[in-house]
C-alpha cells in the first residue's frame, strides 16, 4: 500500500486551515496539505501520499543510510563457525 | 528525483545483494507486508538478485485487494444511483464485485470520478451542491489520516451532500493473524514503510518478541528493499528477533502524532473482513458515532447487501503467503488481468497481477 | 461537467478565427444538415484553413492524379479528452498520426482525408483552434488535406469532436518495412523520450491536474524516417508507439516476428519531469502514450550509423539504442531493470489507472 513520493516544499500558506503549500516533485508541482508537518520550511523535503505530506525527510538519516551500506562489515570466520550448531 | 534515484543505484543494489549472499547460511522465508514493496520487488526483478535459498512471500498489503466483496457491491449500488457522484482512488475501479466493477458502472452512465486526493472529493461536493458526492475511503493507516481530514473538512464547510464509504484496514492485527496461523513458514518480516511513517513502529515490538521474528521497517526502492532483506537475514543468522528501522529517513519510532490524533478523532477500531482471508477482529477502522451523519452506509440503503466469495479464487492463501500465485490452478488460465476471479489479479499491487505481468521470468526458470 | 480550465494558453496556437460564422458561438445541429449553414461552415472554416485546389473544387472526391510506385494507405480515428492540451490539439494528433502510420510503412505521405464528427454545442473558437492546428501540422508534414466530411451529432452523443483521417503515400523502390521482419540480433532504437504525450494530457484531466512544463510530443516523423532510410538499407521494422506505450508496440512486433526482445531500462530516454509525474500517479512510463516517437529494428552493423542520423534530426536528438532482438520468443519482451534484475514486460489488458498502493 501507500504510494508516497518525495518532493521539495516551495510554498507554504499557514493562513489556511488546514495548512496548504506547493511541493515540487522533480519538475511537477502540486498543491499539497502540509498540516501534519508543522515544522517544515521552504526547501525541506517531504513524503507525500494522496495529496498530504506525511513526514519530512531527514537528510542526515538519508545520508547515514547510504553511508552505512558501504560500512557494514563482512562477518568474520569465527562468527560463521559459531552459527552452525 | 532526489531521495529516489540514490535508492535505485545499481552498484548499491549489487553490493547489498552480494552481502545477503555472503551471510545467508540457511534457506529463509521472508514476507514483505506492503503491496508497494511487492510491486517494486517484481518490477525491478529483485528476486533474481537474491541467493537460491531465500524466498520472498508477498503479504496482504494491498488495501485494494483486501476490500471485502460486500463493500465493493455496496459501492457499486451507491454509484449507480443517479443523484450520486461516486469518487474513488483509481485502482479501486477495476476490482471485481459480485457481478461487475465500478468501471462498468461508469460505462453504463454512472457518475464515477477518479480523484488523486480525498480533498478533491470535498471540492467536488462544493462545486456540485445538487449532487450527492460519496468518497470511497479505503486504505491502510497511511491513507486513513488523509480520509479523516476530508471528513473533518466537509463538516467544517457544513457540506450536507458529502459522505464517505469507509473500508479501512490496519496492519498489526493482520500480521498477527498470519503469524499465528499454523500453515505459514515465515521467519522474517519487512514492515510497511509508509504505514510506519504515520503510525511509528512501536506496535511491532511485542509482535517481534511474541513470535520470535525479526521485523525490519523497510522502504520501497530497490536499495531499501535489499537493505531491509539484508538486515532481516543478519538478524536471523544472529538469532535475534528485534524491530529495526531501515527507512529511517522517513520513519520515526513514534510516527506522525498529529496525523494519528486526527485518525483517532474520526475513526474507531472495528472488526473487519479481509477479502480472501476472512474476518480479523479489531483490524478495521470505522467512522465514530459523532460522524455517523457522514457515513454513506447509513445515508444510502445498502445495509441489506451481503455477498459470497467465489470458491475458486484462493486469494486468501496468496494474501497470507501460503501459496504463490502460480500455484493457484486458475492462475493465467481462468484468472487473468482481463478476467480476474479475485482482487489480487486486478490491482497492480496484487501478487497475482504482479506475477502475471512481471514475474514469469523467474518462476519459469525454476519450473 | 463544469467549464474546463482554459488550456488553450498552453497549446501552441497562432490562429485568428476567420469566421463570419462569428454570429454563432457554438456549433448547432443545423451546421450538419447539409444546407446553407453546412456550406458556410465548410467554406468559412475548413476550406479557408486547408486552402488547396482539390478542396476548392468541392467535388465528392479528390482526383489526385497518377502515382508511381507501391501505395501505402492508412486510417485512424482520434478521440482524445481534453481536445486541447499542452503541446497541441486533437487536430495535430489527427494529421501527425496518419502521416506517421504511412511513414512507418516506409512511405512518403502525400494526401489526407479528414472527417469530423462534431458534438452540438462545441464552441466555434475551439473548432477553429483544432482546424488551424491541422493546417499547420499538414504544412509541416508536407501533406495536403484533399477531401473531407462533416457531421454534427446531438449534444451528449460525441465528446466535443471526433476526427478520422486517412492517408495515401508512395513507397520508394526497394524499401520493405514489415512488422514480421525483425531478426535475431537486430538492434532496437527509439527516437527520443517516452511517455510525454500521455502525461501532458493527464496533467489537464479533472481530478488529476498538476502544474508542469511537460508538453505532448506530437510531430510528423516522415522527415526523420527519410533520414533513417538514407542511413541504412537494413531497417527491418519501424513503428510509432501510441496508445499502450512502448511496451505494447514491442510486444506486438515480438509476436508478429516470432522473436524475443531484451531491453535495458537505463537506455530508455525519459524526461525527468515525466518520470516524476509517473511516480506520483503510479504509472509505468513503458505503457504511457506517445505521439511523436518511433522504434526502429536495424541490422546490428548499421545500428550506430542509424543512431547518428537520428540524432542529427530535430525529432531524434534523444535517440537511443535500447536493446536487441533475441531468439527467446516464448519470453516475449524482457527488461533488465536499472538495478540489474530482469522482468517480463507484458501487454496490459486495459488502461493504467492512478493508484494509491
Amino acid at each position: 500500500m501507500c504510494l508516497a513520493v518525495p518532493g521539495k516544499v516551495i510554498e507554504i500558506d499557514r493562513s489556511k486551515s488546514p495548512v496548504m503549500g506547493k511541493v515540487d516533485f522533480g519538475g511537477v508541482k502540486k498543491t499539497i496539505c502540509l498540516e501534519w508537518v508543522p515544522e517544515v520550511e521552504i526547501g525541506a523535503y517531504v513524503i507525500v501520499h494522496v495529496g498530504f505530506a506525511i513526514s519530512t525527510l531527514d537528510e542526515q538519516e538519508a545520508a547515514e543510510t547510504l553511508k552505512l551500506i558501504g560500512e557494514i562489515k563482512w562477518p568474520s570466520e569465527s562468527d560463521e563457525d559459531s552459527k552452525h550448531h | 528525483m532526489r531521495f529516489l534515484d540514490e535508492y535505485r543505484d545499481a552498484k548499491l543494489a549489487a553490493h547489498y545483494a552480494g552481502k545477503i549472499r555472503s551471510i545467508a547460511t540457511k534457506p529463509w522465508t521472508i514476507m514483505e507486508i506492503c503491496g508497494g514493496q511487492t510491486h517494486s520487488i517484481v518490477k525491478y526483478g529483485i528476486e533474481s538478485l537474491l541467493p537460491e535459498g531465500l524466498t520472498l512471500v508477498h503479504g496482504p498489503g494491498c488495501p485494494v485487494c483486501v476490500t471485502p466483496l460486500e463493500m465493493i457491491d455496496r459501492a457499486i449500488a451507491i454509484a449507480e444511483r443517479p443523484e450520486v457522484i461516486f469518487t474513488s482512488f483509481g485502482d479501486m475501479l477495476r476490482v471485481p464485485g459480485s457481478k461487475k466493477d465500478l468501471l462498468t458502472v461508469k460505462a453504463n452512465g454512472g457518475s464515477v470520478q477518479i480523484v488523486y486526493s480525498p480533498l478533491d472529493a470535498v471540492r467536488l461536493a462544493r462545486e456540485f451542491p445538487e449532487k450527492e458526492v460519496v468518497f470511497f475511503a479505503v486504505g491502510f493507516e497511511t491513507t486513513a489520516p488523509a480520509n479523516a481530514m476530508a471528513i473533518v473538512e466537509a463538516r467544517r464547510l457544513r457540506l450536507n451532500n458529502f459522505s464517505v464509504l469507509c473500508s479501512h484496514v490496519i496492519v498489526p492485527p493482520a500480521v498477527e493473524a498470519i503469524l499465528s496461523s499454523p500453515e505459514h513458514s515465515i521467519r522474517g518480516l519487512l514492515a510497511a514503510g509508509h504505514v510506519c511513517t504515520v503510525m511509528g513502529y512501536h506496535e511491532y515490538i511485542p509482535i517481534a518478541s511474541r513470535y520470535r521474528i525479526p521485523i525490519v521497517v523497510t522502504g520501497f526502492e530497490p536499495v531499501d528493499i535489499l537493505q531491509g532483506i539484508f538486515m532481516t537475514v543478519k538478524q536471523l543468522e544472529e538469532e535475534r528477533a528485534e524491530v529495526e528501522n531501515q527507512y529511517s529517513r522517513a520513519v520515526r519510532q513514534e510516527g506522525n502524532i498529529p496525523a494519528q490524533e486526527l485518525m483517532r478523532e474520526v475513526f474507531e477500531i472495528t472488526d473487519r473482513t479481509w477479502r480472501g482471508i476472512g474476518e480479523i477482529p479489531r483490524s478495521g477502522l470505522r467512522l465514530r458515532e459523532s460522524f455517523s451523519d457522514l457515513d454513506a452506509e447509513r445515508r444510502f440503503p445498502v445495509a441489506d447487501i451481503h455477498s459470497q466469495e467465489p470458491a475458486e479464487c484462493v486469494a486468501g492463501m496468496v494474501l497470507r503467503g501460503i501459496k504463490r500465485p502460480y500455484e493457484c490452478p486458475a492462475f493465467a488460465v481462468r484468472c487473468t488481468p482481463e478476467h480476474p476471479l479475485g482482487a489480487p489479479m486486478v490491482s497492480s499491487e496484487g501478487s497475482c497481477a504482479a506475477y502475471f505481468q512481471y514475474g514469469r521470468v523467474r518462476h519459469e526458470e525454476h519450473a | 461537467m463544469k467549464n474546463m480550465p482554459d488550456h488553450r494558453k498552453n497549446a501552441v496556437l497562432d490562429f485568428s478565427c476567420p469566421t463570419p460564422l462569428s454570429s454563432y458561438e457554438r456549433i448547432l445541429l443545423a451546421h450538419g444538415s447539409g444546407g446553407t449553414m453546412t456550406h458556410r461552415l465548410i467554406r468559412d472554416i475548413f476550406l479557408k484553413a486547408f486552402r488547396n485546389d482539390h478542396l476548392a473544387l468541392q467535388h465528392d472526391g479528390a482526383v489526385v492524379g497518377a502515382l508511381a510506385g507501391r501505395l501505402a494507405f492508412s486510417t485512424d480515428s482520434y478521440v482524445v479528452h481534453p481536445i486541447i492540451f499542452p503541446g497541441g490539439t486533437i487536430g495535430d494528433l489527427a494529421v501527425n498520426g496518419t502521416v506517421n502510420d504511412l511513414a512507418m510503412c516506409g512511405a512518403r505521405p502525400l494526401y489526407l482525408s479528414a472527417s469530423f464528427i462534431i458534438e452540438e454545442g462545441l464552441e466555434v473558437s475551439e473548432l477553429c483552434a483544432v482546424v488551424d492546428s491541422m493546417r499547420t501540422a499538414a504544412a509541416a508534414a508536407g501533406v495536403t488535406i484533399v477531401t473531407g466530411d462533416t457531421k454534427v451529432v446531438d449534444r451528449g452523443k460525441g465528446d466535443k469532436i471526433f476526427i478520422t483521417t486517412s492517408g495515401i503515400g508512395v513507397i520508394p523502390e526497394g524499401i520493405t518495412i514489415d512488422p514480421r521482419s525483425a531478426r535475431v540480433g537486430d538492434k532496437i532504437l527509439v527516437s527520443g523520450t517516452i511517455a510525454d504525450h500521455g502525461i501532458a494530457v493527464m496533467s489537464v484531466r479533472e481530478g488529476l491536474e498538476f502544474e508542469t512544463a511537460i508538453r505532448s510530443d506530437t510531430v510528423p516523423l516522415n522527415g526523420l524516417v527519410e533520414e533513417i532510410l538514407k542511413a541504412s538499407s537494413d531497417v527491418h521494422v519501424m513503428r510509432d508507439p501510441t496508445r499502450g506505450g512502448l511496451a505494447t508496440t514491442l510486444n506486438e512486433i515480438a509476436e508478429q516476428s516470432n522473436v524475443g526482445i531484451l531491453i535495458r531500462q537505463n537506455a530508455i530516454p525519459l524526461d525527468p519531469a515525466v518520470s516524476s509525474a509517473c511516480e506520483i500517479l503510479g504509472f509505468d512510463p513503458l505503457y504511457v502514450a506517445n505521439e511523436g516517437k518511433l522504434v526502429a529494428f536495424v541490422a546490428p552493423h548499421d545500428a550506430d550509423h542509424v543512431l547518428d542520423a537520428m540524432k542529427r534530426h530535430p525529432f531524434g536528438k534523444n535517440a537511443s539504442i535500447i536493446g536487441e532482438v533475441t531468439a527467446e520468443s516464448d519470453q516475449g519482451v524482457v527488461m533488465e531493470s536499472s538495478v540489474g534484475g530482469r522482468r517480463i514486460v507484458g501487454m496490459l489488458s486495459g488502461e493504467q489507472l492512478p493508484r494509491i498502493c
